[in-house]
C-alpha cells in the first residue's frame, strides 16, 4: 500500500522540520500555540461573505514560514491536499445561495460563489497556519505547550498517543494492506468484504495494544497522572512575538485595512 | 537482600476464554540468581512473567517478591522493584521522545527535575543511547528501540529485571552488545527466551514450561544434556552443543569418497 506508506513519510518530513534551527524554530511553543490560537480566531470570526479583508493575514503565514526557512512548495501542497473536503463542505452554497453580490460586466456573482471562496481561503489560512506551527515547533511541543496552557491534561495527552500511534497503526495497516493485495492476485480479491474483516482486524489489534502499553505503563509506576518534565522559557523574545503578531491580527480583523489601501491609492492615482 | 527474591507458590492463571495457561507453578529465586523461563510456543512463559508485577492477575497462588506478597495495595511497591521489559519494544516505548520515554519511570518515583536528567543519561549511556536522547521512538531501529526500552526500566533502578524475549528481532552484534550489557547487570534477572544459546551463556539456572507445567528447574548445562525432556516439550539443544553442520558434512562426504 503505498500511499499509506507515503503518507507517513510525508508526516515524517513535517515532524523533522520541527528539528530546524531558526529564529521561529528557537522560539517557547506556548507563544506559537498562542499566536496561532489567535490568528485562526481571528480568521474565522469574519462573516461569509468576507473575501478581501481575508486576503491581508496571508502576511502571517508567509513571513512565519520564510523566517523558519520551511520548503513553501511542500506547505502548499500539503495545505492544498485538504482542498477537497473543503470544496465538498461548500460544494452547495452556489446552488442555493443565488444573491446576487457583484456585477462584473454582465457577469453576476452571487453570494453562493463570494462564500464557497471565502471558506476555501479561509481553510487554507487556518490548516496552513497548523501545519506551520507544526513544522516549526513539533506535535510534541505543541500538545505539551497547550498543556501547560491550562488545557486539561487528558486531553494533551490523549493528542500525545494519538500522534505516537498514528505512525505504528499506519504501518500495521500498510503491511495487512500489502499482504492483502499480494494474495489477490491484481484482482479485486474479495472487495468489500475483506476490506471489513482487515478493518476489524486492525480495530482488535489495536485494542491488544492499548491493554499491553497500559501495562507498560503500570509496570513503571503510572498511577494516573503524566509527570511532565518542564523546560521551556517564556521571555522578552516570545512576549514581543505574542504582543505583535496578536496586534497585527486584531488590527486586521478590526479595520478593514484593504479597502483602506485601495482608497488611498484610487485617491493617489484617480 | 531479601528484597530480591521472588518466589512463586501454587500459581494458576485461567484466561477468560477458559484456557488454562498456567497450572500449580511454584519455584523460589533467589539473590543474584540469573534465571531462564524456556518453553515451545504457547508453554504459559509470557504469561507467567506477567504475573510477576501485577500485569496479570492470578487466579489461585500467590506471589511474593522478597518479604512482600503481591496484592493490589503492594502493586506500587513491587513495580519498583521489578522492571519488566517487553518482547515489543513498540508497547513500551509510548512518550513522544526517547529521553521522556526513558524518564517516564523515574517521574513516577517523584524524583526532582535534577535527578531525573542524571538517571536518564545514564540508563541511556549504560545501553550505548546516548546519542538518541531527543529522537522521537518512531523514528528508531528495532535494536535501537530494544536498547532504549532496557533503558527506560534501568532508569528505574529496579532490584530484579524481567525480560520478556530479549534478544529477538536483534542483528548478531546487537545481540552479543545486549547479551555484554545483561552480564553487567548485577542483580537478579529473569528471562523467557527462545535464543538457548543466550540462555547457555548467560544464565546459571533454567525452568522448562511446557502446557503451563514445570517440566523441569535445575542447572541450565543439565537441562540441556536432558535430550528426552527437551524433545517432550518441543525443545533443541542450543546451536553451541550440536556438532557442526558444515564439519559433519565434511566428515561424511570424506567417508562416502572412501567407501567408493
Amino acid at each position: 500500500m503505498i500511499s499509506i506508506n507515503a503518507a507517513v513519510i510525508d508526516l515524517k518530513r513535517l515532524e523533522l522540520l520541527a528539528d530546524l534551527d531558526s529564529p521561529i524554530h528557537r522560539l517557547d511553543a506556548r507563544a506559537k500555540v498562542l499566536v496561532t490560537l489567535v490568528f485562526i480566531i481571528s480568521v474565522a470570526s469574519f462573516g461569509r461573505y468576507e473575501l478581501a479583508r481575508l486576503l491581508p493575514f496571508f502576511i502571517f503565514p508567509v513571513a512565519i514560514a520564510a523566517l523558519a526557512n520551511l520548503p513553501p512548495f511542500y506547505l502548499i501542497r500539503k495545505t492544498l491536499l485538504i482542498s477537497p473536503f473543503i470544496l465538498m463542505i461548500g460544494m452547495f452554497n452556489p446552488v442555493f445561495d443565488h444573491t446576487v453580490l457583484y456585477q462584473i460586466g454582465q457577469t453576476e456573482i452571487s453570494g453562493g460563489w463570494i462564500s464557497l471562496a471565502s471558506l476555501f481561503i479561509r481553510s487554507l489560512l487556518t490548516v496552513g497556519a497548523a501545519f506551520i506551527l507544526v513544522g516549526t515547533t513539533g506535535f510534541t511541543a505543541v500538545c505539551q505547550a497547550l498543556e501547560r496552557l491550562g488545557v486539561p491534561q487528558i486531553f494533551a495527552v490523549q493528542l500525545l498517543f494519538l500522534h505516537r500511534y498514528l505512525f505504528v497503526l499506519a504501518d500495521e495497516t500498510g503491511r495487512a494492506s500489502r499482504a492483502r493485495e499480494l494474495r489477490s492476485c491484481g484482482r479485486r480479491g474479495l472487495g468489500t468484504v475483506s476490506f471489513g474483516s482487515l478493518a476489524g482486524h486492525l480495530l482488535l489489534r489495536t485494542w491488544q495494544r492499548a491493554e499491553r502499553i497500559h501495562g507498560a505503563m503500570l509496570a513503571r509506576g503510572f498511577i494516573g497522572r503524566f509527570h511532565a518534565h518542564r523546560r521551556g522559557y517564556f521571555g522578552g523574545s516570545e512576549l514581543c512575538f505574542v504582543v505583535g503578531w496578536s496586534l497585527l491580527c486584531l488590527s486586521l480583523r478590526t479595520f478593514d485595512i484593504t479597502t483602506t489601501l485601495g482608497t488611498l491609492l484610487t485617491g493617489v492615482f484617480p | 537482600m531479601s528484597h530480591h527474591i521472588v518466589e512463586v507458590k501454587h500459581l494458576q492463571h485461567t484466561y477468560p476464554d477458559g484456557t488454562i495457561a498456567i497450572k500449580d507453578v511454584s519455584f523460589r529465586i533467589t539473590h543474584g540468581e540469573s534465571v531462564a523461563i524456556i518453553g515451545a510456543n504457547g508453554a504459559g512463559k509470557s504469561t507467567l512473567l506477567q504475573h510477576l508485577n501485577g500485569c496479570l492477575e492470578a487466579s489461585s497462588g500467590q506471589i511474593r517478591i522478597g518479604d512482600t506478597l503481591l496484592s493490589k495495595g503492594t502493586l506500587p511497591d513491587i513495580r519498583r522493584t521489578v522492571g519488566m521489559v517487553f518482547q515489543y519494544p513498540d508497547d513500551q516505548l509510548f512518550m513522544p521522545s526517547v529521553f521522556e520515554d526513558v524518564a517516564f519511570g523515574p517521574l513516577n518515583l517523584g524524583l526532582t527535575d535534577d535527578e531525573v536528567v542524571l538517571r536518564v543519561r545514564d540508563a541511556l549511556e549504560r545501553v550505548g543511547a546516548g546519542h538518541l536522547t531527543a529522537k522521537p521512538p518512531y523514528h528508531l531501529s528495532g535494536g535501537e528501540k530494544k536498547r532504549v526500552a532496557i533503558a527506560s526500566v534501568l532508569a528505574m533502578s529496579p532490584d530484579i529485571l524481567v525480560m520478556d524475549e530479549p534478544t529477538s528481532g536483534l542483528d548478531p552484534f546487537a545481540r552479543r552488545q545486549l547479551m555484554a550489557l545483561l552480564r553487567e547487570f548485577q542483580h537478579t534477572k529473569i528471562f523467557t527466551s527462545h535464543d538457548l544459546d543466550m540462555v547457555l551463556e548467560l544464565c546459571q539456572r533454567t525452568i522448562v514450561l511446557h502446557e503451563g507445567v514445570i517440566m523441569a528447574d535445575g542447572p541450565t548445562g543439565e537441562i540441556f544434556l536432558n535430550d528426552a525432556l527437551l524433545a517432550a516439550c518441543r525443545l533443541e539443544k542450543p546451536f553451541s552443543m550440536q556438532g557442526c553442520p558444515v564439519c559433519a558434512g565434511r566428515n561424511g562426504t570424506e567417508k562416502t569418497l572412501q567407501h567408493t
